[in-house]
């Protein structure tokens, strides 16, 4: 009995075994693969900066906090003139 | 007595404004005679951190001066920076924008990028933070 490679029954209905075994193998195997490549796909590639990593300190003194604290800062100066 | 306030109630006002006044005068103490002296001859002067600072070699005494007068200054700021809720050195820095506007002619000040100037009538050179 000659079969064709893809057919997977006789003509009578019966399953031809071997060749599904073999579909079943081949599905597993590049079931794994498929998986196996969209893990390494989903991979997030994290490497340190080459460069140091600055912060000007200078902002710590912020226009916003200059302008809040005008007011007391010139009571002070008022209220202790001796030492202004 | 008491007729009479009840009577001319703004006469007693003024008169307690007054008598306020004068109570209130040595209260409000004035610069040191050697510090004003050390400020107007341009020896010393108003830096942009809220401090003061030597223009030229100071002598011994303008030292101690200033020293005292920049630690009674790092004391206020601190209580008033925990008063405001903000940091030492951000008060500080405010007072010195206030301290360097405040200058008066021929007086010396630190511009921001670290020279000595001498304050005009013109308006002194201040960091870019300043209100």
């Amino acid at each position: 009995m000659v079969h064709k490679i893809s057919q997977l029954t006789d003509p009578s209905g019966n399953a031809i075994r071997s060749i599904m075994k073999n579909r079943k193998t081949t599905g597993l195997i590049s079931g794994v693969a498929l998986g196996l490549s969209a893990v390494l796909a989903g991979c997030v590639q994290v490497s340190a900066p080459d460069k140091p990593i600055v912060i000007n300190l200078n902002i710590n003194i912020k226009q916003e906090v200059v302008y809040r604290l005008d007011g007391d800062a010139q009571d002070l100066i008022n209220s202790e003139a001796e030492i202004f | 007595m008491f007729e009479f306030i009840r009577k001319n109630k703004a006469v007693a006002i003024v008169g307690g404004l007054a008598l306020t006044a004068i109570v209130a005068m040595p209260v409000m103490a004035q610069r040191d005679p050697a510090y004003a002296a050390a400020r107007s001859s341009g020896a010393i002067g108003e830096k942009p951190d809220g401090y003061l600072g030597y223009v030229t070699a100071p002598s011994g005494s303008v030292k101690a001066l200033v020293e005292d007068l920049n630690i009674k200054r790092k004391a206020a700021y601190t209580r008033k920076a925990q008063e405001t809720n903000s940091t030492v050195e951000q008060f500080a820095f405010t007072s010195g924008c206030n301290l360097i506007k405040r200058t008066v002619a021929g007086e010396k000040y630190q511009a921001p990028d670290g020279s000595w100037q001498t304050r005009t009538s013109a308006d002194p050179v201040r960091d870019s933070r300043c209100p």
